[in-house]
């Protein structure tokens, strides 16, 4: 009979007698580092480089449009922003408020929302998956369909408004109710988000603190305030951590909605990005503002987690 | 043995039964209607681009809008017959399916290396590369795509929209692998087979829905996106979502039109998501919660 050789036999690799088994046990040996690598390295060239070429650009001035190279101007982007420039400040500022109206907004709603749905009820199965389309649906698409609704003098969000007693507003196309406007859109699409991740927190709650609180007589308002909110705080915590990180970088509903108007009343920091960038060409400024956006929600995302433990 | 208070539970139960029941049934009645209240604006967006893509100009365009019409198919025929919709949808496939294709290549080793070895500052690295703004990579890649000349080809869309699609796939698949119960690996790894081999003939095989799962994620965001698409396409490769926008900057916008290809691209995204219903919020958080 022939020997047989196990293809990852230590011994047999040691002694090298058979060829694969000393390939698959060097494999073997390193599997913790070349399963992941080219994954990595994939991810490592599309991502850090990028990420080191912005802050190397953010230092030059140049016009992709120009044929003159790029121009070492050291940090005069970054002054420029900061002093000069009040189309950034305004932008910032505009972020932040979108943030902070959707994701307070989105977190009232799908709160409110998961504490309904959170009970057996015929249906309930079916509610849930139609809860998930509007995060999925195609946004261009999405924003196709609500700019068609808001428009002022034909569209049926206006209708409906007049029908239930209210005056029409003009929705997007005014510079003041634009953000309001585009803070329901991304409602609409998120909302759906913080209540399935908050029935899912529910659902993993324990039942000990709500039996006391029946025996001891609690109202229905104070079993919610006093016992529910609490335990769900962790959920609750990391849910608003992903919106505020995903809101600040909302662009397909408002660039496709409005490009950043009426004039630039809701050109958040990404669309001024992204116009700077590709309307004018100006990639040194552009990356300069880059790294503003990279520290706004580095430094937003640092607030909400401080916020997490300090709860 | 004492006895339960049983006149206390039983009192109201029989005193009253009809009066009780109808109680019980208008308090039924009333969360159902809440159900649908909470549910119509999510859905009357849905039922509105449906509607319009049925309705002809005139109609898309009157006021008050109109809701009782003779449906009409023109606007769908429009769309598939006199526009380049169907090489649209091509590129569009083509972008998803690469991506993904790619994505699963790359991120199930890399997924089960972190399930297996608890990689988990692996993980958070590529997390990282998520939470950065998308645009943040676009004006790199637009510089360096240009001068390669890989601007409007596919490999440049299918390699940016990996950054979304691969740490999705890694994130939904590292809880996949973890299920995986510790004693069926352990029993491949003493009958002689290699870390590979178990990956390949044990992991991969029990884990197939999650796969699918990953994948069927993957494709969505691919499928939906359009900040890198709108950049990094041209005329040979536009996606669905970068045609939609540029037909819309026409001076008069043909609603009806807009409306029938919009549903066309929503409708896939809306049927894969019932395959992927539980790993949909998972992937969203990046298994920040098991939804």
């Amino acid at each position: 009979m022939r020997p047989v050789y196990l293809l990852s036999d230590p011994e047999a690799a040691r002694r090298g007698k058979v060829w694969p088994s000393r390939l698959f046990h060097w494999l073997d040996r390193w599997a913790a580092w070349i399963l992941p690598a080219p994954a990595v390295v994939v991810i490592l060239l599309l991502t850090a480089f990028p990420a080191v070429y912005t802050l190397y650009m953010s230092t030059h001035d140049w016009f992709a449009s120009s044929l003159t190279p790029p121009r070492f101007i050291g940090l005069g982007n970054y002054v420029r922003m900061l002093t000069q420039d009040e189309r950034f400040l305004n932008a910032v500022w505009r972020t932040l408020l979108f943030t902070g109206l959707a994701v307070g907004l989105e977190m009232i709603l799908g709160v409110a929302i998961a504490v309904v749905f959170n009970r057996d009820f015929l249906g309930r199965g079916l509610v849930r998956t139609l809860l998930l389309l509007p995060m999925v649906a195609t946004p261009a698409a999405i924003a196709l369909v609500w700019a068609m609704m808001y428009h002022p003098t034909l569209g049926v969000i206006n209708y409906l408004v007049q029908l239930l007693g209210f005056p029409p507003l003009e929705w997007i196309a005014n510079p003041r109710t634009v953000i309001p406007a585009l803070v329901i859109v991304d409602a609409w699409e998120w909302t759906p988000l913080i209540t399935l991740m908050a029935l899912a927190g529910l659902a993993a709650l324990p039942a000990e603190p709500y039996e006391s609180a029946v025996i001891d007589g609690a109202s229905g308002w104070q079993i919610f305030w006093f016992i529910t909110l609490p335990l769900l705080r962790p959920t609750l915590m990391v849910a608003a951590l992903f919106r505020t990180i995903d809101a600040l970088k909302t662009f397909d509903i408002i660039y496709i909605m409005t490009q950043g108007g009426p004039g630039f009343a809701s050109e958040t920091l990404n669309v001024y990005i992204f116009q700077t960038a590709f309307l004018y060409f100006h990639m040194g400024y552009a990356s300069a503002l880059l790294v503003a956006l990279f520290a706004l929600v580095l430094s937003v995302s640092f607030i909400v987690i401080r916020l997490r433990r300090a709860a | 043995m004492n006895n339960p208070p049983a006149i206390l539970v039983t009192d109201h139960l029989i005193e009253r039964p009809a009066a009780r029941h109808l109680r019980r049934q208008v308090r039924s009645l009333l969360f159902y209607l809440l159900v649908l209240a909470i549910g119509a604006p999510f859905l009357f967006v849905f039922l509105w681009m449906v509607l319009a893509s049925f309705k002809t100009q005139v109609q898309n365009t009157a006021y008050p809008p109109v809701l009782i019409f003779t449906p009409t198919l023109e606007n769908y025929k429009t769309v598939l017959l006199r526009n380049p919709f169907p090489q649209f949808t091509v590129n569009s496939l083509v972008v998803a399916v690469g991506s993904t294709m790619l994505g699963l290549v790359l991120g199930l080793p890399a997924a089960y290396s972190v399930a297996r070895f608890r990689q988990t500052g692996l993980a958070l690295g590529i997390l990282a590369a998520r939470m950065a703004p998308g645009i943040s990579y676009l004006i790199p890649w637009f510089i360096l795509f240009t001068k390669l000349g890989l601007v409007d080809t596919y490999l440049a869309l299918i390699l940016t929209h990996l950054t979304v699609g691969l740490p999705l796939i890694l994130w939904t698949m590292i809880g996949f692998f973890e299920d995986i119960p510790r004693e069926v690996e352990e029993a491949a790894l003493v009958d002689g087979c290699s870390i590979f081999g178990t990956f390949w003939r044990i992991a991969l095989p029990l884990t197939r829905p999650g796969i699918a799962a990953a994948a069927i994620l993957s494709f969505i965001f691919s499928w939906n996106n359009f900040l890198f698409s709108v950049i990094l396409s041209g005329s040979q490769t536009r996606t669905l979502p970068v045609a939609v926008f540029n037909f819309m900057s026409y001076e008069e916008i043909n609603w009806g039109g807009l409306t029938a290809a919009a549903t066309l691209i929503t409708l896939p995204v809306l049927v894969l998501v019932l395959f992927v219903q539980r790993e949909i919020v998972r992937g969203l958080t990046l298994g920040a919660i098991k939804g």
